[in-house]
């Protein structure tokens, strides 16, 4: 498998360390109630089909946000999440 | 205060080595100064440096060479940083961090092929990369299409030299039985 880095171009997945489901990327105000924390923390929808996940290049530094499908296997694109904010 | 003897990363290491008509050997030690541009400052860093690499870059600056070394940092190679450019940026002395070699010949391609998961297609000669060789991280750069430079933490040359004479004398093996019997 092949995940596009936006620094370093298509690169093995040997390069890279997942994360986990971009739900990390919203997280919850401090004071939410308990149930957006549980959620947060713990709910994850593990899709059969399209999926957003966060993957970390660890030779250039990146973080970046995979669109990728679990059933064909397509890594559809990435985005950097520095440049995404 | 004590006086210590500096020693070569690649003390023991028995290089230069021969293999597969490619050739292994150490590079002289750099002065490497990482250059870490502050948020925001990347526009005045390159105007007191006359330059700074985007992703892959390697180029000529402050009398060294600036290689692109990862996201928001290059490591200067035997540059002269100019007044004012640690304003700009986070500057760090990292000569003795790394140490480097170079790998040349024409089955270097090869060689490397058994070690980085990288498309060496996608490298092309004057460019770099950061990748792991083997399972090391290392910074990557290809001044000719049959020559490159590998730097490496120096913590790690042992490991480096297993990885690659290995896959040196690996190379070779497969050239030998490739090739027709003689006589
Ligand atoms: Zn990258």
């Amino acid at each position: 498998m092949h995940l596009p880095c936006p620094c370093c171009g298509p690169r093995d997945l040997r390069e890279f360390t997942h994360k986990g489901a971009d739900d990390y990327l919203r997280r919850p105000a401090p004071d939410a109630p308990p149930e957006a924390w549980d959620d947060y923390l713990h709910t994850r929808a593990n899709p059969a089909g399209r999926t957003r996940d966060l993957w970390y290049h660890d030779p250039c530094g990146t973080w970046i946000a995979v669109t990728r499908d679990t059933v064909t296997h397509a890594v559809i694109g990435a985005t950097g999440l520095e440049d995404a904010q | 205060m004590a006086d210590l003897t500096a020693t070569s990363p690649f003390a023991g290491a028995r290089l230069p080595q021969r293999f597969a008509g490619c050739t292994l050997e150490a590079l002289p030690p750099a002065q490497i100064t990482a250059v870490a541009p502050y948020p925001g400052q990347l526009a005045a860093l390159r105007q007191t440096l006359g330059a700074f690499p985007g992703p892959g870059a390697v180029i000529a600056a402050a009398g060294g060479r600036l290689v692109w070394a990862g996201r928001g940092l290059a490591l200067a190679f035997d540059a002269d940083m100019p007044q004012g450019s640690a304003e700009h940026a986070a500057l760090s002395d990292q000569s003795d961090g790394w140490a480097g070699v170079s790998l040349r010949g024409t089955a270097a391609p090869m060689v490397l092929a058994r070690l980085l998961p990288l498309d060496l297609r996608r490298l092309p000669p004057g460019s770099s990369a950061r990748s792991l060789l083997g399972h090391l991280p290392a910074l990557i750069l290809r001044p000719e299409a049959l020559a490159f430079e590998l730097w490496i933490w120096r913590s790690m040359v042992g490991s480096a030299m297993h990885d690659l004479t290995g896959a040196m004398q690996a190379v070779g093996a497969r050239q030998a039985l490739a090739e027709p019997p003689t006589g």
